[in-house]
Protein backbone atom coordinates (compact mmCIF):
# COMPACT_ATOMS: atom_id res chain seq x y z
CA UNK A 1 0.00 0.00 0.00
CA UNK A 2 2.28 2.42 -1.38
CA UNK A 3 1.40 6.19 -0.33
CA UNK A 4 3.85 8.24 -1.93
CA UNK A 5 4.25 11.92 -2.11
CA UNK A 6 7.86 11.67 -3.06
CA UNK A 7 9.08 14.90 -0.88
CA UNK A 8 12.62 13.51 -0.61
CA UNK A 9 13.55 12.77 -4.42
CA UNK A 10 11.37 16.12 -5.03
CA UNK A 11 14.15 18.07 -3.67
CA UNK A 12 17.36 16.16 -5.05
CA UNK A 13 15.49 15.88 -8.61
CA UNK A 14 16.66 17.09 -11.89
CA UNK A 15 13.87 18.51 -14.19
CA UNK A 16 14.58 15.65 -16.56
CA UNK A 17 11.27 14.21 -16.55
CA UNK A 18 8.34 15.52 -16.18
CA UNK A 19 5.32 13.19 -13.56
CA UNK A 20 3.12 13.89 -11.05
CA UNK A 21 4.42 14.00 -7.85
CA UNK A 22 3.30 11.32 -6.38
CA UNK A 23 4.76 8.78 -8.93
CA UNK A 24 8.19 7.51 -7.17
CA UNK A 25 10.86 7.63 -9.67
CA UNK A 26 11.81 3.76 -10.11
CA UNK A 27 8.74 3.73 -11.96
CA UNK A 28 7.57 4.03 -15.54
CA UNK A 29 4.59 5.69 -15.48
CA UNK A 30 1.86 6.13 -12.68
CA UNK A 31 -0.43 2.81 -14.25
CA UNK A 32 2.91 0.58 -13.68
CA UNK A 33 3.44 1.78 -10.44
CA UNK A 34 -0.78 1.23 -9.66
CA UNK A 35 -0.47 -2.26 -11.60
CA UNK A 36 2.67 -2.90 -9.28
CA UNK A 37 1.07 -1.98 -5.92
CA UNK A 38 -2.04 -3.26 -6.74
CA UNK A 39 -0.59 -6.96 -7.44
CA UNK A 40 1.22 -6.76 -3.93
CA UNK A 41 -2.02 -5.87 -2.47
CA UNK A 42 -3.57 -9.16 -4.49
CA UNK A 43 -0.21 -11.03 -2.73
CA UNK A 44 -0.98 -9.60 1.05
CA UNK A 45 -4.46 -10.75 0.61
CA UNK A 46 -3.17 -14.84 -0.99
CA UNK A 47 -1.41 -15.07 2.39
CA UNK A 48 -4.37 -13.49 4.39
CA UNK A 49 -6.48 -16.50 2.55
CA UNK A 50 -4.17 -18.89 3.94
CA UNK A 51 -4.22 -17.29 7.58
CA UNK A 52 -8.01 -17.50 7.59
CA UNK A 53 -8.13 -20.98 5.22
CA UNK A 54 -6.28 -23.13 8.82
CA UNK A 55 -9.39 -22.05 10.53
CA UNK A 56 -11.66 -22.61 8.12
CA UNK A 57 -9.97 -26.37 7.86
CA UNK A 58 -10.21 -26.57 11.61
CA UNK A 59 -13.31 -26.27 12.06
CA UNK A 60 -14.58 -28.32 8.83
CA UNK A 61 -12.37 -31.20 10.47
CA UNK A 62 -14.05 -30.92 14.66
CA UNK A 63 -17.32 -29.77 13.59
CA UNK A 64 -17.44 -33.06 11.22
CA UNK A 65 -15.50 -35.03 14.35
CA UNK A 66 -17.76 -33.11 17.35
CA UNK A 67 -20.97 -33.32 14.86
CA UNK A 68 -23.59 -32.95 17.79
CA UNK A 69 -21.27 -30.91 20.32
CA UNK A 70 -20.92 -28.30 17.43
CA UNK A 71 -24.63 -28.28 16.24
CA UNK A 72 -25.90 -27.69 19.97
CA UNK A 73 -23.16 -25.09 20.45
CA UNK A 74 -24.27 -22.80 17.06
CA UNK A 75 -28.08 -23.09 18.64
CA UNK A 76 -26.73 -20.63 21.04
CA UNK A 77 -26.13 -18.19 18.33
CA UNK A 78 -28.65 -15.36 17.19
CA UNK A 79 -29.42 -15.55 13.79
CA UNK A 80 -30.84 -12.07 14.12
CA UNK A 81 -28.21 -10.73 15.29
CA UNK A 82 -25.87 -12.40 12.59
CA UNK A 83 -28.28 -11.45 9.92
CA UNK A 84 -28.02 -8.02 10.81
CA UNK A 85 -24.68 -8.20 10.96
CA UNK A 86 -24.36 -9.32 7.68
CA UNK A 87 -26.40 -6.69 6.21
CA UNK A 88 -24.17 -3.54 8.09
CA UNK A 89 -21.14 -4.97 7.15
CA UNK A 90 -22.00 -5.39 3.21
CA UNK A 91 -23.50 -1.93 3.15
CA UNK A 92 -19.97 -0.55 4.69
CA UNK A 93 -18.74 -2.86 1.73
CA UNK A 94 -20.70 -0.46 -0.68
CA UNK A 95 -20.11 2.73 1.09
CA UNK A 96 -16.38 1.96 0.54
CA UNK A 97 -16.51 0.89 -2.70
CA UNK A 98 -18.42 4.21 -3.34
CA UNK A 99 -15.49 5.99 -1.59
CA UNK A 100 -13.29 4.27 -4.25
CA UNK A 101 -15.23 6.14 -6.89
CA UNK A 102 -15.34 9.87 -5.11
CA UNK A 103 -11.72 9.13 -5.46
CA UNK A 104 -11.40 8.29 -8.79
CA UNK A 105 -13.76 11.19 -10.02
CA UNK A 106 -11.94 13.40 -7.89
CA UNK A 107 -15.29 14.29 -5.53
CA UNK A 108 -13.70 15.41 -2.17
CA UNK A 109 -16.14 15.97 0.26
CA UNK A 110 -18.50 12.90 -1.04
CA UNK A 111 -15.07 10.95 0.02
CA UNK A 112 -14.83 12.03 3.49
CA UNK A 113 -18.26 10.99 3.18
CA UNK A 114 -17.96 7.65 2.15
CA UNK A 115 -15.08 7.16 4.49
CA UNK A 116 -17.00 8.20 7.77
CA UNK A 117 -20.16 6.21 7.05
CA UNK A 118 -17.78 3.25 6.30
CA UNK A 119 -16.20 3.73 9.92
CA UNK A 120 -19.49 4.21 11.25
CA UNK A 121 -20.99 0.81 9.87
CA UNK A 122 -17.64 -0.62 11.28
CA UNK A 123 -17.98 0.49 14.59
CA UNK A 124 -21.86 -0.85 14.59
CA UNK A 125 -20.97 -3.86 13.30
CA UNK A 126 -18.34 -4.38 16.07
CA UNK A 127 -20.81 -2.90 18.74
CA UNK A 128 -23.66 -6.13 17.71
CA UNK A 129 -20.43 -8.36 18.06
CA UNK A 130 -19.85 -6.96 21.77
CA UNK A 131 -23.67 -7.36 22.50
CA UNK A 132 -23.42 -10.97 21.22
CA UNK A 133 -19.45 -12.10 23.10
CA UNK A 134 -21.61 -10.11 26.22
CA UNK A 135 -24.23 -13.17 26.20
CA UNK A 136 -21.49 -15.16 25.72
CA UNK A 137 -19.79 -13.99 29.05
CA UNK A 138 -23.03 -14.44 30.66
CA UNK A 139 -23.83 -17.51 29.86
CA UNK A 140 -20.06 -18.72 30.90
CA UNK A 141 -19.82 -19.90 26.97
CA UNK A 142 -16.54 -18.44 26.60
CA UNK A 143 -14.04 -21.61 26.46
CA UNK A 144 -10.77 -21.23 29.66
CA UNK A 145 -12.98 -18.84 32.01
CA UNK A 146 -15.17 -20.93 34.10
CA UNK A 147 -16.42 -22.66 31.06
CA UNK A 148 -20.15 -23.90 31.97
CA UNK A 149 -21.23 -26.89 30.12
CA UNK A 150 -24.96 -26.52 31.29
CA UNK A 151 -26.65 -26.13 28.16
CA UNK A 152 -25.78 -28.71 26.72
CA UNK A 153 -25.95 -31.05 29.58
CA UNK A 154 -29.21 -30.30 30.42
CA UNK A 155 -30.83 -27.70 27.57
CA UNK A 156 -33.98 -27.29 29.25
CA UNK A 157 -32.08 -25.49 32.15
CA UNK A 158 -31.57 -22.54 28.90
CA UNK A 159 -35.53 -21.86 28.26
CA UNK A 160 -34.50 -19.21 25.67
CA UNK A 161 -32.72 -21.69 23.47
CA UNK A 162 -34.49 -24.80 24.80
CA UNK A 163 -38.06 -23.52 23.51
CA UNK A 164 -36.50 -22.95 20.07
CA UNK A 165 -34.72 -26.02 19.53
CA UNK A 166 -35.56 -28.83 21.48
CA UNK A 167 -32.20 -29.92 22.09
CA UNK A 168 -31.36 -33.32 23.72
CA UNK A 169 -28.97 -33.79 26.65
CA UNK A 170 -25.38 -34.22 25.24
CA UNK A 171 -23.32 -37.04 26.80
CA UNK A 172 -20.41 -35.52 29.08
CA UNK A 173 -17.94 -36.19 26.61
CA UNK A 174 -19.60 -34.75 23.88
CA UNK A 175 -20.58 -31.42 25.32
CA UNK A 176 -17.39 -31.67 27.07
CA UNK A 177 -16.46 -31.03 22.95
CA UNK A 178 -18.72 -27.73 22.84
CA UNK A 179 -15.99 -25.82 24.22
CA UNK A 180 -14.27 -26.50 21.73
CA UNK A 181 -16.72 -25.29 19.21
CA UNK A 182 -17.01 -21.90 20.98
CA UNK A 183 -13.11 -21.66 21.14
CA UNK A 184 -13.43 -21.83 17.57
CA UNK A 185 -16.18 -19.01 16.99
CA UNK A 186 -13.87 -16.81 19.21
CA UNK A 187 -10.95 -17.52 17.23
CA UNK A 188 -12.48 -17.46 13.80
CA UNK A 189 -15.14 -14.23 15.18
CA UNK A 190 -12.60 -12.50 16.89
CA UNK A 191 -9.61 -12.48 14.10
CA UNK A 192 -12.16 -11.21 11.76
CA UNK A 193 -13.34 -8.51 14.18
CA UNK A 194 -9.29 -7.54 14.82
CA UNK A 195 -9.24 -7.39 11.20
CA UNK A 196 -12.25 -4.38 11.13
CA UNK A 197 -10.43 -2.69 14.09
CA UNK A 198 -7.41 -2.42 12.26
CA UNK A 199 -9.10 -1.03 9.12
CA UNK A 200 -11.18 1.29 10.96
CA UNK A 201 -7.59 2.21 12.50
CA UNK A 202 -6.53 2.78 8.71
CA UNK A 203 -9.64 4.55 7.80
CA UNK A 204 -9.46 7.14 10.37
CA UNK A 205 -5.89 7.74 8.97
CA UNK A 206 -7.41 8.03 5.40
CA UNK A 207 -10.01 10.32 6.46
CA UNK A 208 -7.40 12.81 8.15
CA UNK A 209 -5.37 12.28 4.68
CA UNK A 210 -8.32 12.65 2.50
CA UNK A 211 -9.33 16.10 4.24
CA UNK A 212 -5.88 17.52 2.79
CA UNK A 213 -6.67 16.67 -0.50
CA UNK A 214 -4.64 13.36 -0.56
CA UNK A 215 -6.18 10.64 -2.55
CA UNK A 216 -8.60 14.16 -4.89
CA UNK A 217 -5.51 14.67 -7.06
CA UNK A 218 -5.45 11.63 -9.29
CA UNK A 219 -3.53 9.15 -6.73
CA UNK A 220 -6.25 6.80 -6.13
CA UNK A 221 -3.37 4.15 -5.00
CA UNK A 222 -4.07 3.84 -1.21
CA UNK A 223 -7.98 4.26 -1.38
CA UNK A 224 -8.48 1.60 -4.10
CA UNK A 225 -5.63 -1.26 -2.22
CA UNK A 226 -7.49 -0.30 1.07
CA UNK A 227 -10.53 -1.22 -0.53
CA UNK A 228 -9.63 -4.50 -1.32
CA UNK A 229 -8.37 -5.25 1.99
CA UNK A 230 -12.46 -4.12 3.83
CA UNK A 231 -14.10 -6.26 0.81
CA UNK A 232 -11.75 -8.86 1.68
CA UNK A 233 -12.85 -8.83 5.16
CA UNK A 234 -16.03 -8.68 4.18
CA UNK A 235 -15.73 -12.23 2.04
CA UNK A 236 -14.66 -13.82 5.57
CA UNK A 237 -17.84 -12.71 7.21
CA UNK A 238 -19.71 -14.24 4.58
CA UNK A 239 -18.34 -17.37 4.83
CA UNK A 240 -18.41 -17.01 8.76
CA UNK A 241 -21.86 -16.31 8.77
CA UNK A 242 -23.22 -19.40 7.27
CA UNK A 243 -20.57 -21.84 8.83
CA UNK A 244 -21.50 -20.50 12.52
CA UNK A 245 -24.82 -19.53 12.48
CA UNK A 246 -27.14 -20.91 9.84
CA UNK A 247 -25.92 -24.72 8.71
CA UNK A 248 -26.99 -26.26 12.14
CA UNK A 249 -30.35 -24.59 12.38
CA UNK A 250 -32.39 -28.24 11.57
CA UNK A 251 -29.80 -30.66 12.58
CA UNK B 1 -17.10 0.04 -23.42
CA UNK B 2 -15.38 -2.11 -26.31
CA UNK B 3 -12.89 -4.45 -26.00
CA UNK B 4 -9.75 -2.01 -27.33
CA UNK B 5 -10.72 0.14 -24.65
CA UNK B 6 -10.18 -3.24 -22.30
CA UNK B 7 -6.94 -4.04 -23.05
CA UNK B 8 -5.36 -0.54 -22.94
CA UNK B 9 -7.69 1.40 -20.07
CA UNK B 10 -5.48 0.45 -16.66
CA UNK B 11 -7.70 2.15 -14.42
CA UNK B 12 -11.49 1.51 -15.48
CA UNK B 13 -13.58 3.04 -13.09
CA UNK B 14 -16.65 1.11 -11.86
CA UNK B 15 -19.85 3.51 -12.17
CA UNK B 16 -22.17 3.92 -8.94
CA UNK B 17 -24.96 2.27 -10.80
CA UNK B 18 -22.96 -1.27 -10.68
CA UNK B 19 -21.39 -1.07 -7.14
CA UNK B 20 -25.71 0.02 -5.93
CA UNK B 21 -26.70 -2.92 -7.87
CA UNK B 22 -24.63 -5.09 -6.43
CA UNK B 23 -24.72 -4.05 -2.86
CA UNK B 24 -28.33 -4.54 -3.21
CA UNK B 25 -27.96 -7.97 -4.57
CA UNK B 26 -25.97 -8.82 -1.57
CA UNK B 27 -28.42 -7.53 0.97
CA UNK B 28 -31.32 -9.87 -1.08
CA UNK B 29 -28.71 -13.06 -0.88
CA UNK B 30 -28.26 -12.17 2.86
CA UNK B 31 -32.08 -12.07 3.27
CA UNK B 32 -32.65 -15.64 0.93
CA UNK B 33 -29.50 -17.26 2.98
CA UNK B 34 -31.30 -16.48 6.43
CA UNK B 35 -34.73 -17.65 4.74
CA UNK B 36 -33.79 -20.68 3.63
CA UNK B 37 -32.06 -21.92 7.03
CA UNK B 38 -35.40 -22.11 8.24
CA UNK B 39 -36.78 -24.66 6.06
CA UNK B 40 -35.49 -27.98 6.82
CA UNK B 41 -33.25 -29.15 3.83
CA UNK B 42 -31.42 -32.27 5.80
CA UNK B 43 -27.95 -32.13 3.95
CA UNK B 44 -28.96 -29.18 1.58
CA UNK B 45 -29.08 -26.70 4.46
CA UNK B 46 -25.59 -26.38 4.16
CA UNK B 47 -25.02 -26.86 0.66
CA UNK B 48 -27.24 -24.31 -0.14
CA UNK B 49 -25.84 -22.22 2.22
CA UNK B 50 -22.31 -22.62 1.32
CA UNK B 51 -23.54 -22.27 -2.33
CA UNK B 52 -24.73 -18.45 -1.62
CA UNK B 53 -22.15 -17.71 -0.01
CA UNK B 54 -19.56 -18.73 -2.89
CA UNK B 55 -21.86 -16.31 -5.02
CA UNK B 56 -22.08 -13.44 -2.97
CA UNK B 57 -18.16 -13.51 -2.33
CA UNK B 58 -17.81 -14.18 -6.36
CA UNK B 59 -19.83 -10.71 -6.62
CA UNK B 60 -17.72 -8.87 -4.18
CA UNK B 61 -14.53 -10.20 -5.62
CA UNK B 62 -15.82 -9.74 -9.71
CA UNK B 63 -17.34 -5.90 -8.62
CA UNK B 64 -16.04 -4.39 -5.71
CA UNK B 65 -12.46 -5.84 -6.15
CA UNK B 66 -12.69 -4.94 -9.55
CA UNK B 67 -11.31 -8.30 -10.74
CA UNK B 68 -13.85 -8.26 -13.62
CA UNK B 69 -12.00 -5.26 -14.99
CA UNK B 70 -8.24 -6.47 -13.88
CA UNK B 71 -5.22 -6.97 -15.49
CA UNK B 72 -4.84 -10.96 -16.79
CA UNK B 73 -2.00 -11.25 -14.05
CA UNK B 74 -4.36 -9.87 -10.92
CA UNK B 75 -7.14 -12.49 -12.58
CA UNK B 76 -4.52 -15.04 -12.26
CA UNK B 77 -3.16 -14.01 -8.54
CA UNK B 78 -6.79 -14.16 -7.64
CA UNK B 79 -7.73 -17.64 -9.60
CA UNK B 80 -3.97 -19.05 -8.03
CA UNK B 81 -5.11 -18.52 -4.32
CA UNK B 82 -8.37 -19.76 -4.46
CA UNK B 83 -6.47 -22.91 -6.03
CA UNK B 84 -3.91 -23.35 -3.28
CA UNK B 85 -6.49 -23.10 -0.93
CA UNK B 86 -8.85 -25.58 -1.91
CA UNK B 87 -5.44 -27.61 -2.89
CA UNK B 88 -4.03 -27.60 0.70
CA UNK B 89 -8.31 -28.43 2.17
CA UNK B 90 -7.82 -31.24 -0.51
CA UNK B 91 -4.84 -32.65 0.57
CA UNK B 92 -5.71 -31.95 4.65
CA UNK B 93 -8.96 -33.68 4.45
CA UNK B 94 -7.45 -37.02 2.48
CA UNK B 95 -4.76 -36.85 5.13
CA UNK B 96 -7.63 -37.42 8.07
CA UNK B 97 -9.92 -38.99 6.28
CA UNK B 98 -7.96 -41.81 5.18
CA UNK B 99 -6.12 -42.31 8.42
CA UNK B 100 -8.08 -41.51 11.98
CA UNK B 101 -11.41 -40.90 10.97
CA UNK B 102 -14.01 -41.53 13.93
CA UNK B 103 -11.14 -42.68 15.88
CA UNK B 104 -10.05 -39.92 17.71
Amino acid sequence: MSDSTATGHALAAEPHHEHPSFQRHHFETVDQQFDATNFAMWLFLLTEVMFFGGLFTAYLILRNWYYPAFVEGSHQLSIFWGTANTAVLITSSFTMAMGVWCAETRRKSALLLCLGLTVFLGLIFLGIKSIEYHEKWEKHHVPGFHYSEQSFLNPSSDPEVYKEYHDAPLAADMANKTELYFFLYFAMTGMHALHMIIGIGILGFMIVRAKAGAYTNGHVTFVENFGLYWHFVDIIWIFLYPLLYLISRHT
Amino acid sequence: MNNEEKEVEHHHIVSPRIYLIIGGALLILTGTTAGVSYIDLGVFNAVVALAIAVFKASLVVLFFMHVKYSSRLTKLTVIAGIFIFLGLIGMTMSDYISRAWGRW
